[in-house]
C-alpha cells in the first residue's frame, strides 16, 4: 500500500516538475526543476526495485550532467523569453513528436501487458537471490559486451571531437611545467661565493663564470630571477 | 637515475611529508601565547605609556610651567597656562594633554628640565568615552602619585643610557 | 488495519530513534570538530587557541552557536530568497543524510542497503548543489566566483574518487558497506591499495572544500566565496555542513580503507575495545590529518588544482584500477559475487 502511495506521490511530483521545466520563466529554476524530476525518477526506480539504476541516475545525471547544465545556464545569459516566441511556430512539430512518443510508449506498455510471463517479471525484476547490481553486470558484460564497448567508443569519439574542436595551440601563453620546476636542484641555481672585502660587484667571479648548465648570457645577468625563467624555458 | 630518484620522491610525497613533520613538531612545542589579562609581557624601563606629572619628595609639584614640552610636542597635544602663585613661584594653572592627539613619542619627557612630565609604564588606560582621554593637571598629578614608585625605579634603571 | 497502523507507527518511531542515536553524537562531534580545529591549528602555530569560555574553552562551540543564532539573517537585495535559504539547508541536510548508511559496527547501520557505497557517492556528489545555488542566489560576484570554482572542483575530483572507490569494490566484491568492511578482516585495504588511499584522501580534501583546496571559500582572495552574503543561522548551517561532510569523508575512508570497526589486530588487547570505539578512533585520526594538512599547506592555485585532478589523479587511479583488476584476475583473488 505504501509503495502505491509512494508511486503516485513521486509520479505526480515528477510530472509537475517536468511541466515546470518547460514553463518556468527563470532558466535556473528550470534546471532546478529538472533536478527534482531526476530525483523523482530515481525514486520511481527505487520503488520498482532497481536500486542500482536509481543511484546511477542520481550520480550521473544529478551529480554531473545537471551541474554542467546549471553551470552553463548561470554563466550564459540565455534569454528564454525570446526563445519562447518560437513556441507557436514549432508547436505542430513538437506535437507530432509527442504523439509518436506516446504511441511508442503505448506499444511498449501493451506488449508488457499482454506478453506471457510479464506479471512475474514485474513482481521480480531481478533474478531471485541475485542483487540488482550483480544481475545488471552479469548481463551487461556478457551478452551485451559488444554493445557496451561500442557505446563506450562512441563516447570516446565524442570526447576527442570536443577536444579537437576546442584545443588551440596558443604560443603566447606561458605555461608552468611542474616537472621542470621539480627537477631544479639547488646546485643548478645557487652559487655560494666568498666575496673579498671591498670587492665591487664586477669583480665577483660568479657573473663571469660560465653557467653550470647551458649558458644563456641574457639570463645570467638578471640574477636568480632571470635564471628561473631560463630554467622554465628549457 | 636522477630522474628515477626524483620520480620516486615525487610519488612518495617526500616533500609534503617533510612539511607535515615540521607542523607536527610545532604541535608539541611550548606555546608562545600570553594569557593577556592574567599574564603580561615584560615591559622595558623605557616603555612609553600613560603620562604622569611627578612631585618632589616634599610633595611640591615639579612642573615649573616652562612650556618646553608644549613647544616640542609634535602633535600639539599639550596645553599649558601659567601664573605666579601666592608664594611667588611660577606654576601651571592649567596643564592639559589630549591623549587622543598624543603620539607617545616621549619628547615631552626628554624636554622637561625638572623631570616633571614622564611617560609611565601603564598602557591600560582605555576609556569608554572620548572626554575621559582629555587629561588635565589634576589627573596627571594623580597618575604621578599612583605610579611614582615604578616611575622612579624606571628612571633609575634607564639613567645610564640617557 | 489497526495492527498495520501499529506496526507502521512503531517502525517509524524506531527508525526515528535510530536516526537520533546517530545524529545527536554526530552533531556534538561537529561542534567539537570546530573546537578541535581551532585548537590544533593554534597548537601548530604556537598559539593556545580558545581557552576562555569554559574549562580549556570547551564551551566555545556553544558560545559560537548562540552568537550565530542571535544574529540577524540578512538576505541581500536582488537575491533569490527561496534559493538563498534553500542552499544552506541542502548542504547541511545532505551531509547529515549520508550517515543513514554508515555502519558503525557489524550490522549497526540505520539502513543496510545493498548499494550503500553508491548512495554515499551520490549524496556526496550532490553537495556541489548547495554551493552553486548559494553562489547564484546571493547575487554577488564573489559568491558566484566561489560557486563556479567549487562546481568545477567537485565535479573533477569526483571522477578520480569514483575510480578509487571502484578499485576498493573490486577487492571487496560488494557495494554493501557492511560487506566492504568485513572483506577487510585479513588485511585493511589501505595496505594493498596505498596509492589509492592517498588519492582518496586528497580527493576528499577537494570534495569537502578543505584547505589546501579551499578555493571556493578563499578568504584571502574572494573573501569567503559562496558564503560571503550569508550570516546567522544559514551561515551556521553551511559551517556545520562542511564539518559534517568532513566527518562523513573520514567515515568513508575508515570504511573503505581502514577496516571500519575492525580492531587493528584480531587478538586480545585490541579486541577489548568495542567496534564502534575503533570506528570512532579511526575517524578522529583521519580528521586530525584533515586539520594537520590545513595547518601545513598553502592554498592551491586554480589551474594547479585542475591539473592535479585531471592530469595526475585521473590517470593514476585509472591505471591502478586496471592493475588491481589484473592482479585480482591473475591470482584468482577476485571475490566471488553472489
Amino acid at each position: 500500500m505504501i509503495a502505491t502511495v509512494g508511486f503516485y506521490v513521486f509520479a505526480v511530483i515528477l510530472l509537475a516538475s517536468a511541466t515546470m521545466v518547460v514553463t518556468a520563466r527563470n532558466p535556473v529554476h528550470s534546471v532546478l526543476f529538472l533536478i527534482l524530476a531526476f530525483f523523482n525518477a530515481a525514486a520511481l526506480f527505487l520503488l520498482a526495485g532497481a536500486e542500482f539504476l536509481a543511484l546511477i541516475l542520481v550520480i550521473v545525471y544529478v551529480g554531473a550532467v545537471a551541474v554542467l547544465f546549471l553551470f552553463v545556464v548561470m554563466m550564459l545569459d540565455v534569454n528564454f523569453a525570446e526563445m519562447r516566441e518560437g513556441l507557436q511556430r514549432y508547436a505542430p512539430v513538437g506535437l507530432v513528436v509527442g504523439l509518436i512518443l506516446l504511441s511508442e510508449l503505448a506499444l511498449v506498455l501493451g506488449g508488457w501487458h499482454f506478453a506471457p510471463g510479464a506479471i512475474e517479471l514485474r513482481m521480480v525484476p531481478t533474478p531471485r537471490g541475485l542483487t540488482n547490481t550483480a544481475a545488471l553486470g552479469a548481463i551487461l558484460y556478457t551478452r551485451y559486451i559488444l554493445l557496451f564497448q561500442i557505446a563506450g567508443l562512441i563516447l570516446l569519439v565524442a570526447m576527442i571531437g570536443a577536444i579537437v574542436l576546442t584545443l588551440r595551440d596558443r604560443r603566447a601563453v606561458r605555461r608552468q611545467t611542474i616537472a621542470v620546476q621539480n627537477a631544479r636542484q639547488p646546485a643548478d641555481t645557487v652559487a655560494m661565493v666568498k666575496v673579498p672585502l671591498g670587492a665591487g660587484i664586477s669583480e665577483i667571479a660568479v657573473l663571469n663564470r660560465p653557467a653550470p648548465a647551458e649558458a644563456d648570457p641574457e639570463a645570467m645577468h638578471g640574477g636568480s630571477h632571470a635564471r628561473l625563467h631560463a630554467a622554465e624555458r628549457h | 637515475m636522477a630522474l628515477l630518484d626524483r620520480t620516486a620522491r615525487g610519488l612518495l610525497l617526500g616533500e609534503l611529508m617533510a612539511g607535515m613533520a615540521v607542523t607536527l613538531r610545532y604541535f608539541f612545542r611550548p606555546k608562545a601565547t600570553i594569557n593577556y589579562p592574567y599574564e603580561k609581557g615584560p615591559i622595558s624601563p623605557r616603555f612609553k605609556g600613560e603620562h604622569a606629572l611627578r612631585r618632589y619628595p616634599s610633595g611640591e609639584e615639579r612642573c615649573i610651567a616652562c612650556k618646553l614640552c608644549e613647544a616640542i610636542c609634535p602633535a600639539q597635544a599639550i596645553t599649558i597656562e601659567a601664573e605666579p602663585r601666592a608664594d611667588g613661584s611660577r606654576r601651571a594653572t592649567r596643564y592639559d594633554i589630549d591623549m587622543t592627539k598624543c603620539i607617545y613619542c616621549d619628547l615631552c619627557e626628554e624636554a622637561c628640565p625638572v623631570d616633571a612630565i614622564v611617560q609611565g609604564p601603564n598602557f591600560e588606560f582605555a576609556t569608554e568615552t572620548r572626554e575621559e582621554l582629555m587629561y588635565d593637571k589634576e589627573k596627571l598629578l594623580s597618575n604621578g602619585d599612583r605610579w611614582e614608585a615604578e616611575i622612579s625605579r624606571r628612571l633609575e634603571l634607564d639613567e645610564p643610557y640617557r | 488495519m489497526n495492527f498495520l497502523f501499529h506496526t507502521i507507527a512503531g517502525g517509524i518511531i524506531l527508525a526515528f530513534l535510530k536516526a537520533l542515536a546517530l545524529l545527536v553524537p554526530l552533531l556534538i562531534g561537529v561542534a567539537y570538530l570546530t573546537y578541535a580545529e581551532r585548537k590544533v591549528l593554534a597548537a601548530m602555530q604556537l598559539r593556545k587557541g580558545p581557552n576562555v569560555v569554559g574549562t580549556f574553552g570547551l564551551l566555545q562551540p556553544f558560545a559560537d552557536a548562540i552568537k550565530l543564532l542571535m544574529k540577524e539573517t540578512i538576505i541581500p537585495a536582488g537575491a533569490n530568497r527561496l534559493l538563498f535559504i534553500l542552499a544552506p539547508i541542502l548542504t547541511f541536510g545532505l551531509a547529515i543524510l549520508a550517515w543513514a548508511v554508515i555502519p558503525v559496527n557489524n550490522g549497526w547501520a540505520n539502513a543496510n542497503i545493498n548499494v550503500g557505497i553508491l548512495y554515499l557517492f551520490a549524496i556526496s556528489s550532490l553537495g556541489v548543489y548547495g554551493v552553486i545555488i548559494a553562489g547564484w542566489a546571493s547575487n554577488s560576484k564573489y559568491a558566484f566566483l566561489g560557486a563556479l570554482r567549487s562546481a568545477a572542483q567537485m565535479v573533477s575530483y569526483e571522477v578520480a574518487m569514483g575510480f578509487v572507490i571502484v578499485s576498493v569494490l573490486l577487492c571487496a566484491g560488494s557495494l554493501n558497506l557492511n560487506d566492504i568492511v568485513l572483506a577487510q578482516r585479513n588485511v585493511w585495504f589501505f595496505i594493498p591499495l596505498f596509492p589509492m588511499f592517498v588519492v582518496f584522501f586528497i580527493s576528499a580534501l577537494a570534495e569537502t572544500n578543505r584547505s589546501p583546496f579551499d578555493l571556493p571559500e578563499g578568504e584571502s582572495e574572494i573573501v569567503a566565496g559562496f558564503m560571503v552574503e550569508y550570516s546567522s543561522m544559514p551561515y551556521a548551517l553551511f559551517f556545520m555542513g562542511e564539518y559534517a561532510s568532513m566527518f562523513l569523508m573520514s567515515a568513508l575512508m575508515t570504511i573503505l580503507f581502514l577496516g571500519g570497526w575492525l580492531s587493528p589486530l584480531p587478538f586480545a588487547p585490541f579486541t577489548w575495545l568495542p567496534g564502534p570505539l575503533w570506528f570512532l578512533i579511526k575517524i578522529l585520526l583521519c580528521l586530525f590529518v584533515f586539520l594537520w594538512v590545513r595547518a601545513t599547506f598553502p592554498r592551491y592555485r586554480y589551474d594547479q588544482l585542475m591539473r592535479l585532478g585531471w592530469k595526475v589523479f585521473l590517470p593514476l587511479s585509472l591505471g591502478w584500477l586496471v592493475l588491481t583488476a589484473g592482479v585480482l584476475i591473475a591470482t584468482g583473488w577476485l571475490p566471488h559475487v553472489s
